[in-house]
């Protein structure tokens, strides 16, 4: 019978290195999986990971990693300040949906207005339908204690249901065909977020960075950083410390859910450009794992982020130079929280076989 | 210099360089919306890849990416496909299009075929199939198959083409027989199993006893095997493995003829611009076998009415037919022009029901 046994002081060094012996394990093991799919572990791990950064076109693929990091980043940030406190929000997609949706419905009111206002409202609304998104399952945990884990995903589906909506009725492009989706916002000067496309800069990028350094100035300079902190070490030490549990899930839900708008705005107003059907794929989620991958520490999410990324945009290319399915590709995603989970749990207890007797 | 120009200057260097090296290999490129093993829509794209590949032989390099979401990945796919030497994109779902008219403009060397969209440019083609005709097909048999004069219809998502198909079914199965309802389910999906299967068991269980799909699975085929009586056809591959019932026939998406024949023109460098929309007639749309479920002499009407459809003796929309408002659509032996029905988003008279908006 095995046995897993807390670890009473678990090695500091192994904690902060997990992530990296992670993904060492992720590469190796990937490589395994890619060699009995018959294809060169070697050349497929270096595709994926040095191709893009410093292969012949890196020049395109760099900034490509900007794109595809923002909303992560900035949608884990707000995770982690939950996660921290042990306040679950898994509902990041639907909030991200939300935000595109009200940012992009705020902005498209005006059109084809070029008033230097249009852009900032935009980010105002986006800001808020995501808020407000998750509001609702931190008004319900807080009024009648129902499972915000439970409520906030089933949210994303009803998400999902509205922006097939609006794709095909309120915001359908009225010059479209009757073919859904928004007006093209990209195209649009007054309210696109890109700033230098060329290389991968819109606002969603100078955000991400932003909630990176106001997290950790949060977390390491603010009393509220350290309720919410305190909050997830010891949560009775933490009330008789005084802190209000109920303001702590409506800051950390409502925060999450706020970046997470903005970040559904950031990407609706810039590289999707438009409101569709299938706008969302799947960075509330993704960014679950990016949380924890980067220890729900500020820098350690925006490495984590990029990192994430660049398997995304090394696993595409991988995919039509190398003629690796995409299942394959999302496998290996998947190994690196697995491994990572699994590793923390090994630093944090120590495995012991037993004799049945014992038990 | 702009990222633009660098693409470019590196996409026309590349270009000098393949072809001073491979020997004019034409390299083309697929960027699918699902996975190749979804027995439907992507599937189908595939085979046409493979038919450009036994085409050609060593002539060809085909390269392909699935699973491709609409939108910042679909057009960094396709970039990457052009700088790494395409000279033949297939992208091949409606979301596609904006991403394909952007990456075309940095590379206008490379040419570019868009499925189902309206854009063009001077490097971007578009193609459709006419799958209303193979719908007209299915109506017809539905209609005269039915026991309970219903007839279910799941639905992807409320957008021209899907409407499109379910007016032509509609018109075909009314024609004959007079008592025949659809009732219809949004699956707001093209391809999920799971949903696709709830949606036809609730069809069933509302008194239909002929399914017909816009998604992709064969999970309605499955609910209607377990239910028994049911009929239904396939959709996009020909699903024979639920022959002869419950799926009586099929509409099958065969791109191979046009793949083929697009590959020849880059090769030929005869390659032009231009908007494809094309039936039963050019071999775009399959119906496949009809089953031997089907009475003969129904089997014998379908099949003329698809070599009516085929040789263009027939058009699906054929006057007298009035909108579901009652207001007249097409007179007396009027036929729909092409762009009403592109863009078609109302239903015809004696449909029940709104179009979600």
């Amino acid at each position: 019978m095995i046995i897993l046994e807390k670890r009473p002081e678990p090695s500091r060094l192994l904690s902060i290195s997990t992530p990296v012996f992670a993904v060492i394990v992720t590469m190796i093991a990937g490589g395994l999986l890619f060699a009995a799919l018959g294809k060169n572990p070697v050349e497929a791990i270096r595709t994926i990971f040095w191709d893009p950064l410093f292969g012949e076109y890196a020049f395109y693929y760099r900034p490509q990693l900007l794109v595809k990091g923002a909303p992560l980043v900035l949608i884990a940030i707000g995770l982690s300040l939950g996660f921290r406190a042990g306040i679950w929000n898994i509902g990041a997609e639907g909030q991200y949906i939300m935000g595109a949706i009200c940012g992009a419905a705020a902005g498209l009111a005006f059109y084809p207005s070029e008033s230097i206002l249009i852009f900032p409202l935009m980010v105002i609304a986006g800001a808020l339908g995501g808020w407000a998104w998750a509001m609702i399952p931190a008004l319900l945990k807080v009024r009648f204690g129902t499972n915000e884990i439970l409520v906030s995903l089933m949210l994303v589906y009803v998400a999902e249901q509205l922006l097939a909506s609006m794709s095909l009725g309120l915001l359908k492009n009225p010059q479209g065909f009757g073919f859904p989706g928004s007006r093209n916002i990209a195209e649009w000067n007054a309210a696109n977020s890109w700033i230098a496309q060329d290389y991968g800069m819109h606002w969603g990028v100078v955000a991400a960075l932003i909630a990176v350094i106001m997290a950790y100035v949060l977390l390491n300079r603010h009393i509220l950083g350290f309720n919410i902190r305190l909050t997830g070490e010891a949560r009775r030490a933490a009330r008789f410390a005084g802190v209000n549990p109920t303001r702590l899930i409506l800051f950390c839900l409502g925060t999450s859910g706020m970046l997470a708008g903005l970040a559904g705005l950031f990407e609706v107003s810039g590289p999707s450009g438009q409101v569709s059907i299938d706008f969302n794929v799947g960075y509330g989620f993704t960014a679950i794992i990016v949380a924890f991958l980067g220890r729900l520490h500020p820098v350690g999410i925006l490495l984590a982020g990029l990192l994430m990324a660049l398997t995304y945009i090394g696993g595409d290319i991988a995919e039509s130079q190398m003629g690796l399915p995409s299942s394959a590709i999302q496998v290996f995603q998947g190994m690196l929280l697995f491994f990572l989970l699994a590793l923390d749990l090994l630093t944090n207890f120590r495995v012991k076989f037993a004799s049945k007797g014992t038990a | 210099m702009k990222l633009t120009q660098l693409l470019t200057s590196a996409a026309v260097a590349l270009g000098l360089a393949t072809t001073a090296i491979a020997e004019d290999k034409t390299k083309v490129g697929f960027v699918y919306v699902g996975p190749v093993g979804d027995g439907g829509w992507t599937y189908e794209h595939n085979q046409g890849r493979l038919a450009v590949e036994e085409e050609f032989g060593d002539k060809v390099e085909t390269v392909f990416v699935e699973s491709v979401p609409e939108g910042p990945d679909s057009e960094r796919v396709m970039t990457q496909m052009a700088l790494n030497g395409a000279d033949l994109i297939f992208t091949t779902s409606f979301g596609y299009m904006d991403p394909t008219i952007n990456v075309a403009k940095k590379f206008p060397n490379v040419k570019f075929e868009h499925a189902t969209g309206y854009k063009t440019a001077p490097n971007v083609s578009v193609y459709s199939a006419r799958f209303y005709e193979g719908r007209a097909v299915q109506g017809h048999i539905a209609g005269k198959m039915t026991k309970s004069n219903i007839v279910g219809y799941i639905g992807s998502y409320p957008i021209p083409e899907v409407i499109r198909g379910i007016n032509s079914a509609f018109i075909h199965a009314r024609k004959v027989n007079p008592d025949v309802q659809f009732k219809i389910i949004w699956a707001y999906t093209w391809f999920d199993p799971a949903k696709e299967a709830d949606a036809a068991k609730v069809l069933i269980e509302q008194g239909a006893d002929v399914i017909l799909q816009h998604t992709d699975s064969t999970a309605p085929q499955a609910a209607a095997q377990a239910a028994g009586n049911v009929i239904t056809f396939g959709q996009a591959s020909d699903m024979s493995e639920y022959a002869p019932l419950p799926r009586v026939s099929s509409i099958i998406d065969d791109w191979a003829p046009y793949y083929i024949a697009r590959t020849k023109a880059v090769m030929d460098g005869t390659w032009e611009s231009k908007s494809t929309w094309d039936g039963i007639g050019a071999g775009m749309v399959g119906i496949g076998e009809i089953s031997s479920a089907v009475p003969a002499d129904v089997k014998a009407e379908a099949l003329a009415l698809k070599a009516a459809l085929a040789d263009g003796s027939y058009h699906a929309f054929t006057g007298p037919i009035n909108k579901q408002d009652g207001s007249a659509w097409l007179a007396e032996g009027e036929t729909a022009d092409d762009g009403t029905l592109a863009g078609m988003n109302f239903y015809v008279e004696g449909i029940t029901g709104d179009i979600p908006q």
